[in-house]
């Protein structure tokens, strides 16, 4: 288990080593993920040793957004007279986005020929 | 017998209080949750939110001295991030059979969020610096945070807007595609991850497995997609 964190933070550490270094517009951590991805397909073994541990840390990923949050009850002031225009660009948004991403998908599963897979 | 007051303020300044508080709200938040059949209103994140925030205001206590003694668990948040690789890894296999389309699905749907997102917002007056934390809204927490600190908009904001768009995703979603006729369980997953990251992706996989898988998918796509788009399509909208 220690090992395992220990390859998930060395991950995190090389991918903000990496951005930082190179002055990416990709956060550290994103970086970290693609190394972690390309390590576990190059092992067997490392992918079986750090998956529980990663899948323990993504099973109270909501935990993990609660002390920034928090946050909200300094921002409600600020917020003021933008929330509404928040709010209305977040819900119109993200109905676009789904309804946009599920037809994309859908139609270029057609054209690639693959079967939907309804069940 | 010690002043309630000498033990409060010794308690605050360390981690210990702020740790137990936030584990304590959660674990209600989940109680709660789990007894209102997991419904999307009874999110977990915001009870957790309205708890501690009722908590401080109540004590008076500044968010800073809260957020000071909780950072161990905003920290697991980069560790999380890395983690996306899991289930990305694990659905290895069926992502490679539908690549196209994931792919097309994963485009459109964080060009869409991103840029329909800004203009509306743009147009409802609201400014630069709030843009600029509204632009990652559809990603992860964690990376959404990332973004929206290297474009220079507030983290804790960021974050807001985050949980607001994945309550609204997870809440719509359903409707919204049982209305456009999209049954391929595929398709509607990979469209709400995408577009509602961790808690879209925990409400697809209460509807259907294949969903929830390729919710996964598009969440940890969608993360690296957005941070590569973010500052590219913000800076059309200033």
């Amino acid at each position: 288990m220690i090992r395992a964190l220990a390859l998930i933070l060395l991950c995190q550490l090389a991918g903000e080593i990496t951005a930082r270094g190179l002055a990416l517009p990709v956060p550290g951590p994103v970086l970290g993920m693609v190394l972690l991805l390309g390590l576990m397909k190059a092992s067997e073994r490392l992918a079986r040793q750090v998956t529980p541990v990663g899948e323990g840390i993504l099973a109270h990923l909501s935990l993990l957004f609660v002390p920034a949050g928090v946050g909200v009850v300094g921002h409600l002031g600020t917020l003021g007279t933008q929330a509404l225009g928040l709010g209305v660009a977040i819900f119109v948004s993200t109905a676009l986005a789904i309804a946009a991403g599920a037809l994309a998908f859908t139609l270029v599963a057609r054209w690639t020929g693959g079967a939907g897979e309804d069940a | 017998m010690r002043d309630v007051g000498d033990i409060w303020s010794y308690l605050a300044e360390g981690p210990l209080l702020w740790l137990t508080l936030t584990l304590v709200a959660y674990a209600l938040a989940e109680t709660i949750s789990q007894a209102a059949g997991r419904h999307p209103l009874a999110n977990t994140v915001l009870i957790s939110v309205i708890l501690l925030g009722l908590m401080l205001w109540g004590t008076g206590m500044p968010y800073a001295t809260y957020f000071e003694g909780a950072q161990f668990v905003h920290f697991l948040l980069g560790p999380a991030t890395v983690s996306l690789a899991i289930p990305l890894f694990a659905q290895g296999a069926r992502l490679r059979r539908a690549v196209l389309p994931v792919l097309a699905g994963v485009g459109v749907g964080s060009l869409v969020a991103v840029t329909s997102a800004l203009a509306i917002a743009r147009v409802l007056g609201v400014d630069p610096p709030t843009l600029a934390a509204l632009a990652p809204k559809s990603t992860t927490a964690p990376v959404a945070i990332g973004i929206a600190q290297s474009l220079g908009g507030s983290p804790t904001l960021a974050a807001v807007l985050v949980i607001l768009t994945g309550i609204t995703g997870a809440l719509i979603a359903t409707p919204l595609l049982n209305a456009l006729g999209l049954r391929d369980w595929r398709a509607r997953g990979l469209a709400v991850g995408t577009a509602a990251h961790g808690i879209g992706t925990a409400r697809a996989f209460q509807v259907h497995p294949t969903a929830g898988a390729f919710a996964g998918i598009g969440m940890g796509l969608n993360a690296i997609l957005t941070a590569l788009l973010a500052p590219v399509v913000l800076r059309l909208f200033l």
